[in-house]
């Protein structure tokens, strides 16, 4: 298990590596950060003088250098856009994309895998293709058109809820938290809802689809002769089997929730890492960029990791097996 | 995160104590929104518009502008020239910063020299300055290189900071991008305007209170004002609807007819000083982007005229800009000095068989193809625009490739280099306005006159337009002080251009705000919002 | 070519199966069939069909601009029945055109990703060891970074790589190369888990001695086998293909507005939606609606079908 643990340590560092390379060789040459710095009045002269001390025109594998070794300290330098320091504010901007992504994944959980288990077992009820129906909408509308519409009905024509921004923050040492005020937690609605609306159709639709394969299964056959309860084989021996791929998906679909909240931040004005991401591009803010990938980078390294740590706690069967047992699995 | 606490702690004593003078009824809170955030606190981070009006709520200048755009009184009671190459400046008595301490000559001779400084964006306001020094506690003096009359004007942008507080927070300089240390005024704020700085997130909210001591009599009555970055146009016109917000700054030209039928919401519109043109390659012997070859198409004034009287800006302006732009002819817009009325008149619409047998005329029976550059994300609709264009030039037999971008790559690829060689482009689209000086004569030195390393002249004509006769009226009226004889110069010059087809102006886009009704304010014509105008009703 | 008779092996197969009769005999099945066919027809017969040629410049006039639809409005005009945009595009025409400029981008990507996934899949199944667990680990890394931040990074290096005047010109093939990169690794992992089942069955090992490539055999008995869970997850992710083109198209690393594909035609409507011009976004959004629900039905339909386990 160690040696496991170690060894996928190594890779996520290689990995880590990489998204630098990466990182640093594409914002090399986006745009030109000159004209995002200056007003329209400014010199020419003057543009070369702040080229030439940005290190703009130094040789590539320079910068390169410079750029990995200050990374490694935490240091990103100045924001072109905003001179204030890439990590503060990359994490200022963290709990808001975590706190959104956390609770999209919780209403997809809550909602879908319930969703997937109920039409799973009645799989020819007419609600269960209702269900169906109408999660398909999740994935056939693209997610910023989605968003719009539901600030057009509940913010515009109800009035309900708010139609951008985090509401009143309550803030807890650096972190910035909305689960404490009513118009923290109001805020949260819509965004979370446009978020996981995807997620919820895949993990429902992958729930279901378990569901009606274990349900043929032996194993379940024979936990029916034995006269246990319908309650009992679906939820104590059905679902329990459908956790395995639950856990992979879930796992994997919060980077892709992180990344999707690119979208949804944008459309919300939510002052996550993602709008700001974006917002660098738009700027050829190269710092910022560059931070938010290998920031991605270590998130996704951490919760592969912490997938496979899991897997050892489902499922008993996988501890004797290492390191490939994931692959397998699924 | 510890400054920025300890900052806030010494505002709320201010803060609590301005808040007890008016009750808790008379709160009035304003939110308000724009498509990007004021990126830094710092006023002279940067030269442009939005952060130069936002940063006055906090730092204001010697000299302001009114709601004509004139210039009025603010911390100078008093300046003018005592000779050609000396102005003075009497400083305003009493007035104290928001920490208490008191304004004074110092705080000038400093601030000016902060933004005539390293890591200042604001450099090119003090060209013509040799030195700045205080003469008595009420005065200080600024002796020129040579006559400049429009220093006053420049510096009605430049707001005043607190030497004490720049020498105790180790903000002497704007922030340097090259060291690696954040400067405390990016994202504190000390200034003797009406307005506080409470809390910055920068990109997220930024919190301004009511100045209870300012030295002026207030117009506004604000106790709060919030203002968040919103990017995505459909979230900030709902948000509006919503009453989420009080206000938006830049409404999306298609959403302001749907805001005007809203009970709740009154949009205000009017022209802004920025004009939107196209422009031509007049200088390369070769297109760089095009099918002909050997020659350059654009140097013919036929073609030229072909194309610029083959662009409807009338229909433009109905759909593409859902009539929210004012087509104009010249390159300056009503409202700025030098804008002669009775030239902006625009040449009769051609039909296609007339344009097309000008361009046989000139030599190009069958049309051409041509390379154009435009912006997708800095002028109003800049890049349906260019589109609207590709297809009024197909009709003539001009096949535009139209490659529109974001403005970051679009400036780097289409300007001037630093050593003036021309940027790579053979048709392009930009805006310009005289912002600081409110004078023609910045739009001919800029756009219009030859490129010439030497004397900087001409560092944004883009296309090298170039027209000894008119190098040498714009050269003349920079230091001719009788205004009749200059008035002529300037109509001299600009019937040059027109008659060159130098350039082809579409309009000046409309500046187009839009609030709930019970906030009363004053819409600017260079678009800038100060809130010192702005009542919630 | 194996992979052609292959399929038309599968599908004479099919055919005769009852997998036809689970088809007839389910009506959502049927209905998103046709839908899928009808608009897959006629998006691509769109040159000859289409009243108007949208992508042409020199057709377009700023007098035709901002016409609603004739059946809700007066001011309709029935050159264009559902209404202009501010360019004076007719909208019915840019639909048809842009729903073949979407099927494009969606087909072209699953097919990269298919060849690519396939052929890491038997290479990774086949050879096994050292270079399975590497192209197992990159397929790891891939998965966690999704489709978006994939081509937000592809498009990056691109404009950094080639001029930036070309840069349109080649869109298409960044957002294909990039949906298709990072749809890959399902396809890997099919073909591979059944390379590994095949691999130590007897006729392989027969084929070996009789001096037959054993990796030709294994393409011959592989890919049949797994053409069905194939040709399913390729449905699935032609409709994920054309969902995340419109949402990078929102994101500005889309196709280019003067050629605009459905995505780009939702996200150029979804800026007037408020201002009243409901229909410059509401029938691309519906035409797109309609297109990937019906396909993921006839994915959903497949899945189960095929599926031995539920039959």
């Amino acid at each position: 298990m160690l040696a496991f643990i170690l060894r996928r340590l190594l890779q996520s560092i290689a990995v880590l590596l990489t998204v630098g390379v990466v990182a640093f060789s594409l914002f090399r040459y986006v745009g030109d950060p000159i004209n995002a710095m200056v007003g329209q009045d400014t010199s020419m002269e003057e543009r070369e003088t702040l080229r030439e001390k940005l290190g703009l025109n130094d040789p590539a594998p320079l910068q390169f250098l410079n750029f990995i070794v200050n990374a490694a300290q935490g240091k990103f330098g100045l924001s072109y856009r905003t001179s204030e320091p890439v990590g503060r504010l990359i994490l200022e901007r963290v709990p808001a994309t975590l706190e959104l992504s956390f609770c999209a994944a919780v209403f997809a959980l809550f909602v879908g895998v319930p969703m997937g288990v109920y039409t799973g077992l009645y799989p020819r009820h007419w609600s269960s293709r209702l269900f169906q129906a109408v999660s398909l909408i999740g994935i056939s509308l693209p997610t910023f058109l989605i968003g719009i519409l539901l600030i057009l009905v509940f913010a515009v024509w109800l009035r309900l809820l708010p139609s951008f921004g985090r509401g009143e923050t309550v803030q807890i040492g650096w972190w910035t938290t909305n689960f404490l005020t009513w118009s923290g937690l109001k805020a949260l609605i819509l965004p979370s809802i446009t978020l996981g609306l995807f997620q919820l159709t895949l993990l429902m639709r992958l729930v279901r689809s378990e569901m009606l394969e274990v349900m043929r299964t032996e194993y379940i056959k024979f936990a029916r002769a034995r006269g246990l309860t319908n309650r009992a084989i679906n939820f104590g021996h059905a679902l329990k089997n459908t956790l395995v791929p639950v856990i992979t998906v879930t796992g994997l679909q919060l980077g892709a929730l992180i990344a999707f909240a690119i979208v949804t931040e944008t459309v919300f004005a939510w002052p996550g890492v993602g709008q700001l991401f974006i917002q660098s591009v738009q700027f050829s803010d190269i710092p910022v960029m560059a931070a938010y990938l290998l920031l991605i980078g270590l998130l996704f390294v951490l919760i592969n990791l912490t997938v496979d740590l899991l897997y050892f706690v489902v499922d008993p069967r996988l501890r004797s097996q290492g390191g490939s047992a994931r692959v397998a699995g699924h | 995160m510890n400054f920025n606490f300890r900052h806030s702690l010494a505002l709320t004593a201010v803060v609590c104590a301005g808040l007890s003078v008016a009750t808790a009824a008379d709160a009035k809170t304003f939110k308000w929104a724009n498509s990007g955030d004021v990126s830094s606190m710092d006023p002279y981070a940067r030269q442009e518009t939005f952060l130069l009006t936002f940063n006055s709520n906090i730092y204001e200048p010697l000299i302001r502008r009114d709601r004509n755009l004139k210039l009025e009184q603010a911390l100078a009671t008093k300046w003018g020239q005592t000779n050609p190459t000396t102005w003075f400046f009497d400083i305003r008595p009493g007035v104290k910063f928001h920490d208490g301490t008191p304004f004074t000559a110092d705080d000038v001779v400093f601030s000016l020299n902060r933004a005539n400084g390293p890591g200042s964006n604001m450099g090119s306001n003090f060209v013509s300055v040799k030195e700045i020094k205080k003469v008595g506690d009420q005065r200080v003096e600024v002796t020129t290189k040579y006559p400049d009359p429009l220093l006053a004007d420049k510096w009605a942008a430049i707001g005043m900071m607190s030497k004490a507080w720049a020498e105790k927070n180790n903000a002497l300089n704007s922030a340097d991008m090259t060291k690696n240390e954040e400067n405390f005024a990016t994202r504190n704020a000390m200034g003797t305007g009406p307005f506080m700085l409470k809390e910055r997130r920068a990109g997220e909210k930024t919190i301004l209170v009511n100045n209870p001591n300012w030295w002026d009599k207030p117009t506004h009555n604000l106790t709060e004002v919030i203002f968040t970055p919103v990017a995505n146009p459909a979230t900030r016109v709902a948000a509006l609807k919503a009453g989420d917000i009080d206000m938006t700054y830049e409404v999306p030209p298609a959403d302001t007819e749907s805001l005007k039928k809203d009970a709740n919401v009154k949009v205000l519109e009017g022209p802004e000083t920025r004009v939107v043109f196209l422009g031509f390659d007049q200088e390369r012997p070769e297109l760089l982007e095009s099918n002909v070859k050997g020659k350059n198409p654009f140097k013919d004034k036929k073609v030229r005229e072909a194309i610029h009287r083959s662009i409807d800006v009338n229909a433009i302006k109905r759909t593409v800009m859902r009539g929210q732009s004012f087509p104009t002819t010249l390159m300056v817009a009503p409202g700025i000095n030098g804008y002669t009325k009775d030239l902006d008149k625009r040449p009769a619409l051609l039909k296609p068989e007339e344009a097309k047998k000008m361009l046989a005329d000139a030599g190009y029976p069958n049309g051409f193809e041509v390379g154009m550059d435009c912006p997708n994300d800095r002028y109003v609709n800049d890049e349906k625009i260019c589109q609207a264009v590709v297809a009024m030039l197909a009709k003539i037999g001009v096949k535009v490739n139209l490659r529109a971008q974001t403005r970051n790559l679009y400036f780097a690829k289409i300007l001037r280099k630093s050593d003036l060689k021309p940027g790579e482009t053979s048709f392009y689209m930009l805006g310009w306005s005289p912002a600081q000086t409110y004078d023609v004569h910045n739009v001919f030195e800029a756009l219009i006159q030859t490129p010439n390393p030497a004397t900087k002249k001409g560092q944004f004509n883009a296309g090298g337009y170039s027209n000894p006769a008119l190098d040498k009226l714009a050269d003349a009226m920079e230091q001719e002080t009788d205004k009749a004889k200059r008035d002529a110069m300037i109509k001299d010059a600009t019937k040059l251009y027109v008659d060159d087809f130098a350039y082809i102006p579409l309009h000046q886009q409309a500046v187009v705000w839009a609030a709930r009704k019970n906030i009363d304010l004053v819409q600017l014509a260079d678009n800038s919002f100060p809130l010192r105008f702005v009542q919630v009703k | 070519m194996t992979a052609l008779s292959a399929l038309s092996g599968w599908l004479h197969r099919a055919a005769d199966s009852d997998v036809w009769w689970s088809f007839k005999s389910s009506p959502m099945t049927v209905s998103a069939a046709t839908v899928t066919f009808l608009i897959v027809a006629i998006a691509f017969l769109s040159p000859v069909l289409a009243p108007h040629t949208p992508f042409d410049p020199a057709t377009l006039s700023l007098t035709d601009g901002l016409k609603p639809p004739v059946l809700v409005s007066a001011d309709g005009d029935w050159a264009f029945p559902l209404g202009t945009d501010d360019q004076g595009r007719d909208i019915l025409s840019s639909i048809m055109y842009g729903t073949r400029l979407s099927l494009l981008v969606g087909f072209a990507s699953v097919v990269v990703a298919m060849t690519l996934g396939i052929a890491l899949g038997l290479l990774s199944g086949y050879l096994g060891g050292a270079v399975d667990a590497l192209i197992m680990r990159i397929a790891d890394v891939q998965l966690t970074f999704p489709a978006i931040l994939v081509a937000l990074l592809i498009d990056g290096v691109v404009r950094g790589i080639i001029s930036v005047q070309r840069h349109d010109e080649i869109a298409i093939f960044v957002i294909v190369g990039a949906i298709g990169l990072s749809f890959w690794v399902q396809y890997a992992r099919t073909v591979r888990g059944s390379v590994m089942v095949e691999k130590n069955k007897e006729y392989v090992q027969a084929a070996r001695v009789i001096g037959l490539s054993p990796l030709l055999i294994m393409v011959r008995h592989v890919l049949p086998n797994v053409t069905g869970p194939v040709l399913v997850i390729a449905t699935i992710n032609l409709g994920l293909a054309i969902i995340t083109e419109a949402t990078l198209s929102f994101l500005g690393v889309g196709l280019p507005s003067t050629e605009p594909s459905l995505g780009t035609l939702i996200r150029l409507g979804n800026e007037v939606l408020q201002s009243g011009d409901w229909w410059i976004t509401v029938f691309p959004g519906i035409t797109l609606a309609a297109l990937v629900l019906a396909v993921n039905l006839l994915g959903d339909w497949l899945r189960d079908a095929l599926n031995p386990k539920l039959r």
